[in-house]
């Protein structure tokens, strides 16, 4: 994924798990000394969101980029006018984009500026995530957010978890309609996650698996 | 198979599998994904989703389909629940059923759009003028939304009076994996109450809650605290979670319970006897469970997400017999575990 200036967006129904795959492409990232910003771009729903892990964003050196109130619990979409930075960035940029159609409005706006760049658009999805559960739905979905955002997806992620209770098999037995769906959107798997914590010791894992830390966390878990 | 639902998300669908098939709404954060929900599937199965004017239209929509002897739902979060006070009022002066949903968020005024439990007052003491109750269900997972959501229908249409599932922010935005019920159709009890067509086979219903009559007024007030009573004494839910040998007992429903529960969990691990007694009904309150914990426990410590509402129904249910302590955020900010934790260390 050596993604050096490129615009990756990460985009799909609304918890699908945009925001957790977005702050480990990140991070992964800026475990690999690069200088890295993240877009908090869901200027739809105040819960859950990149902004809210600032602070874990600070610690590893990632720039964000957040809605002008973000976190102060004023319910505005404003964006900040420093977002049109990253149009310059020569370092990668992970732009979490909001659910759904109504959520990949705000990238619509940006689409001058993402017309003269290389980009990537990750479409996220969740095989066990009510409403989108079969490719059939999950292909409309991305037609929407598509119009949506002027925009094209270039490639499928297949992040399908049942949040604490994902376990190996789980994850696999999503992989085929991962497949599915990917061709029923005509775009390439990338890949599928897991998350470290459903990780067998000694399991083999088929290729293709891409391990993820869970970030996105109740604050009463340990 | 699970799914990974959105509390709001669940909510609306377990209205759906406990056939409800009438929403009235309005749109407010943090719970507009509820309305959004239904908005899509209602119009799939041949059912109602409205957008009213305003909570209030929305609520006395409510009341006309309930009075029609269908299953109807209204939700919203604090500011529109407490326009929707008349309503309610009214439904439960007409002994009618219905489902409403607040997802809370904080307060006073417009408040904020984070979580917030500051209208446990309003939801077990004052959802509007006139002597009644209501029925409160406090939900604590996404899972335990869907089983409560078919029990309030049930024991709305049992008690004809109106119920609400007293949710808070963090859980209606929160996923977790939940079991859906199987679909079907649900047999849903028979009304003969309900003002939905004599057909000149009986004389017709009324409904109404306007008695000018004071005896008469009174005598039907008296009759519904009757039932209360039956309520007081049949519908008490709680979870009690290492209760039998705690010295402090903390008191938590809703978001902050799992919280609480964190914090449980870390006070035993340093070998102190804490327990959690975790309210599910909020009216009928469980005073059996408080009292008999009572009878053992050396103190109570309520931890809520507001400036301290459920702990005076503590020190009712237990009748002061024990010191009741109390620990709160508010303004939408939720306890951590360490602060709950440091709460615990001090009393105990």
């Amino acid at each position: 994924m050596g993604n050096r200036g490129k615009l990756t967006v990460i985009c799909g129904h609304y918890g699908c798990g945009k925001t957790n795959l977005t702050l480990n492409l990140a991070l992964n990232k800026a475990k690999e000394g690069r200088q890295v910003t993240v877009v908090d771009l869901d200027i739809v729903n105040p819960y859950f969101r990149s902004s809210e892990y600032r602070e874990l964003l600070k610690r590893y050196g990632v720039r964000l980029i957040a809605p002008v109130f973000a976190g102060t619990t004023l319910d505005t979409p404003t964006l900040p006018p420093e977002i049109y930075s990253i149009f310059e960035s020569e370092d990668p940029v992970f732009l979490d984009a909001g659910g759904d159609d109504a959520g990949a409005v705000a990238l619509g706006g940006l689409f001058e500026q993402f017309s003269q760049r290389e980009y990537e658009m990750l479409y996220v999805i969740n095989r066990y995530r009510i409403l989108s559960q079969t490719p059939g739905e999950n292909a409309q979905l991305l037609r929407e957010i598509e119009a949506a955002s002027r925009l094209r997806a270039t490639g499928v992620v297949n992040n399908s978890h049942l949040g604490v209770e994902t376990t190996l098999s789980t994850v696999l037995s999503a992989l085929p309609f991962a497949e599915e769906t990917a061709k029923l959107c005509m775009l390439p798997l990338c890949y599928s996650t897991i998350p470290n914590f459903a990780i067998e010791e000694g399991a083999a894992l088929p290729k293709g698996l891409l391990p993820v830390e869970r970030y996105v966390k109740f604050s009463w878990e340990d | 198979m699970k799914v990974l639902m959105k509390g709001n998300e669940a909510l609306a669908q377990a209205a759906i599998s406990a056939g409800c098939r009438h929403f009235f709404g309005y749109p407010i954060t943090p719970q507009t994904e509820l309305a959004a929900y239904m908005s899509k599937q209602m119009p799939k199965i041949g059912g109602t989703y409205l957008q009213a004017e305003s909570e209030i239209a929305a609520i006395n929509m409510v009341l006309g389909a309930s009075a029609a002897g269908i299953r109807a739902m209204t939700s919203s979060s604090s500011p529109g629940i407490s326009l929707k006070g008349e309503g309610i009022s009214y439904m439960a002066g007409s002994d009618l059923p219905a489902v409403i949903i607040n997802v809370q968020r904080g307060g006073p005024g417009l408040g904020g759009i984070q979580p917030s439990q500051a209208d446990y007052w309003q939801a077990t003491k004052a959802l509007g003028h006139g002597d009644f109750q209501i029925l409160v269900f406090a939900p604590s997972t996404v899972q335990e939304m869907v089983d409560l959501v078919s029990k309030a229908f049930d024991k709305a249409d049992e008690y004809r009076m109106p119920a609400m599932i007293l949710a808070d922010g963090m859980l209606g935005q929160m996923m977790e994996p939940v079991s859906l019920p199987e679909e079907g159709e649900k047999k849903l009890p028979e009304k003969p109450w309900a003002a939905s067509g004599h057909q000149g086979k009986r004389t017709h219903n009324i409904i109404n809650s306007l008695y000018l009559t004071p005896d008469k007024l009174e005598a039907l007030v008296r009759e519904r605290y009757a039932r209360y009573e039956t309520v007081k004494e049949k519908e008490q839910l709680c979870e009690e979670y290492l209760t039998d040998d705690a010295d402090l007992i903390l008191v938590a429903y809703g978001a902050s319970s799992r919280v609480v529960r964190s914090a449980v969990n870390k006070a035993r691990e340093k070998g102190l006897k804490a327990g959690l007694i975790r309210p599910i009904t909020l009216w009928p309150f469980p005073v059996n469970a408080l009292q008999k914990a009572a009878s053992h426990a050396k103190a109570m410590l309520a931890v809520e997400m507001s400036m301290g509402q459920m702990v005076d129904d503590v020190r009712l249910a237990i009748n002061c017999k024990l010191p009741v302590h109390f620990y709160g955020r508010t303004g939408g900010m939720i306890p951590t575990p360490a602060q709950v934790l440091e709460q615990i260390e001090k009393l105990i």
